[in-house]
């Protein structure tokens, strides 16, 4: 076991606690700078999809898991990000400074949507934002001028100082994965800092926040400006990822999933952002193998264990008819929600942590350490 | 002036099945605290039985509807056992991602089961209209407008009249207290999701001549209720039925005077502005706490 002495303020609040976390992410940043030279070009593309996701991830950790505020509406800053891209890039401005800008014009948005907020709370913010989006969604339906409606937008190739980045290619992986890995530290500073440490204060308890001298209200408006910026500049990246936009893709669908990421990743950690976005991606082309070699795998298991020719046919047809089944995917998303939530609320990240203290109290690890306190006094009425 | 008139009541009769689908939102909250995503989807699978009762299995229409209802406050209770008690007590949060993940599953399991195309149900109100001078309502739409009233007086009667309805509302304020009193809390939990599956179905089969019952309905509609219920103030029975109404009405308003596009959001922008004013609704109970 490892103990770890902190003598003064600083030692707390470092960001990396001790040599092993070095040797451990060193190892990962290897493995993610080798990565598109060792996997399929499918899979790299998919990692991109993880990069952009984890950084919305992140925003979105910032608002509602490090100042409690619920958000439905993530989808509409994403699209707020992705449309100022599109539209900047046809006047030839080169991608930093629509990038930046369109960090920028969706932390204004995000601040502007902040201050209605404040009043709300619980469900009345879920409903508030899942609002805000579907007007989003209907003003770029609509504003053909600047959004062409409908139909949508051709997103050109992105050009990083006079070289072409193809969405296709390492070069564009890198530029995600750098976004992402300078947001995570952006937001891992931001978080040991007196504004981080005002959100989870105001998570905890706005009433004790208060008391302590936080003002509530100007750091609501800051979590809400800085995790919509965020979202902003994933939306960039995911535009161009796609090549191609239109106002459809940013639905409500779009923001549940988000709001998945942080759930099933674990909404206390930003690891539970990039964890979640990894389970949320990948959990396509695993589906897809699933389909096409669960029949095959399960009739297997049935001949061997002396099932007849016949049978085991039957079993082939049976399962690749339910694996192949429209809409299947939506069931097994809903169960796989609603198992996390009954058995595995602190997330990916939190089984791991659990693991993790499994293995170093060895014989001495309670099962009690992550037990969740139910409160049958709800406290939402009278906040 | 005649058009007004139409639109008004095509708006009142549209605000109702919100009503009623935000009823079963309401009912919930106001025993639970807990908001049901699903509520919306929990329509759609009553709606479904009640097809597979009338259309398919040839049922008398009031029979299937019983039927339907009764299917369809079993199934409540069930969903309530295995997805909503194992996590009472935790975060709201939570229990709207579980209610999310239900809608999903449900969503995708009746598509498969019945097929994604619409559906109909041959109601006694189908066809016909009443024509009062040169106005013509459709006895679909009057029943909607009926069965709401109906459903909500009997649920406000309920709610503030009964032992039962007195239990649930003391449970919704402090499930602990509630139990040391007595009331068997778990059990009034199981009987509000039963209600509110029973409400959702009745919704369901009322909207089915007027607008069909495919896999998604839940979802579109669900998400017009739930401002409904916003607009009302959670947890308020009046409040969800005249929530419903107004947004009924802005939305065919909207359609008929403003251009294009504005049906859809109108409902929305108005909810805005009612949380901007009044945070908690309409009909909502102001409770806050000063530092």
């Amino acid at each position: 076991m490892r103990f770890l002495f902190k003598t003064d303020y600083e030692d707390d609040i470092k960001l990396f606690p001790h040599s092993g976390y070095y040797v451990s992410y060193g190892i990962l940043i290897a493995f993610l700078l080798i990565a598109p030279f060792v996997l399929s070009s499918y899979l790299v593309s998919q990692l991109v999809f993880v990069c952009i996701y984890a950084t919305v991830g992140v925003g979105l950790m910032i608002l509602t898991g490090f100042t409690g505020q619920a958000s439905l509406g993530h989808a509409a800053f994403l699209a707020i990000g992705a449309y100022t891209a599109a539209y900047l890039q046809q006047y030839n401005v080169p991608f930093p400074v629509y990038f930046l800008a369109g960090g920028l014009l969706t932390g204004v948005v995000g601040a502007l949507v902040g201050f209605p907020a404040l009043r709300l709370t619980g469900i009345y913010l879920v409903i508030a934002t899942i609002s805000f989006a579907f007007i989003v969604e209907e003003v770029l339906a609509r504003w053909e001028s600047v959004t062409h409606g409908n139909e949508g937008m051709r997103v050109k190739t992105l050009s990083l100082f006079g070289q072409a980045v193809p969405q296709n290619g390492p070069t564009f992986y890198y530029l995600c994965l750098a976004v992402l890995v300078l947001t995570i530290v952006g937001t891992l500073n931001l978080l040991r800092s007196p504004t981080g440490r005002a959100f989870v204060a105001i998570r905890d308890s706005e009433t004790a926040a208060r008391s302590m001298g936080v003002n509530v209200s100007l750091y609501k408006v800051k979590s809400f400006a800085i995790s919509a910026a965020i979202t902003g500049l994933a939306g960039v990246l995911f535009a161009h990822k796609l090549s191609f936009i239109s106002p459809e893709m940013f639905t409500l669908q779009l923001s549940i999933e988000f709001i998945i990421v942080i759930l099933i990743g674990g909404a206390f950690s930003l690891h539970g952002a990039v964890l979640g976005a990894i389970f949320l991606v990948m959990i396509d082309p695993f589906l897809t193998y699933l389909k096409d070699d669960l029949p095959g795998i399960i009739s297997g298991l049935a001949a061997t264990f002396g099932a007849d020719s016949v049978t085991a046919g039957k079993v082939h047809s049976n399962v690749a008819a339910i694996a192949s089944a429209n809409g299947l995917k939506g069931a097994i998303y809903g169960v796989i929600i609603v198992l996390f939530v009954l058995f595995e609320p602190l997330g990916l990240y939190g089984r791991w942590l659990k693991i993790k203290l499994f293995f170093q109290l060895f014989p001495l690890y309670k099962r009690a350490t992550f037990k969740r306190q139910k409160i049958y006094v709800k406290s939402e009425r009278n906040r | 002036m005649l058009d007004f008139v139409q639109q008004l009541v095509s708006g009142i009769a549209l605000g109702c099945v919100y009503g009623l689908i935000a009823l079963g939102f309401v009912l919930v909250y106001k025993a639970t605290e807990v908001v049901n995503f699903a509520q919306g989807d929990l329509m759609m699978l009553g709606g479904f039985f009640a097809f597979t009762f009338i259309g398919m299995l040839g049922l008398n229409y009031w029979l299937g509807f019983a039927g339907a209802v009764a299917a369809m406050a079993a199934f409540g209770m069930l969903a309530e056992r295995v997805v909503v008690r194992p996590i009472l007590g935790y975060p709201q949060f939570s229990i709207i991602m579980a209610t999310i993940g239900l809608g999903y599953f449900l969503r995708s399991v009746v598509g498969m089961i019945w097929g994604t195309d619409d559906f109909k149900i041959e109601t006694p109100f189908s066809d016909g209209v009443l024509r009062i001078g040169s106005l013509v309502l459709a006895y679909d739409k009057l029943s909607v407008i009926a069965a709401t009233i109906i459903l909500c007086a009997l649920l406000y009667l309920f709610f503030n009249r009964t032992t039962l309805g007195t239990a649930m509302r003391a449970s919704s304020e402090n499930m602990l207290a509630a139990y040391y009193m007595g009331i068997p809390v778990k059990r009034v939990v199981s009987i509000v999701w039963a209600i509110s599956a029973a409400v959702a179905t009745a919704a369901g089969v009322l909207l089915a001549p007027i607008t069909f019952i495919h896999s998604n309905v839940g979802l579109v509609l669900g998400l017009k209720a739930f401002p409904a219920a916003v607009l009302g103030g959670f947890g308020s029975i009046p409040g969800a039925v005249v929530g419903g109404v107004l947004i009924g009405v802005i939305e065919s308003m909207a359609g008929f005077y403003l251009p294009q596009g504005w049906k859809d959001v109108a409902p929305y922008i108005v909810l805005l502005v009612v949380l901007l004013l009044k945070p908690e609704g309409l009909f909502g109970v102001h409770t806050r706490k000063k530092v």
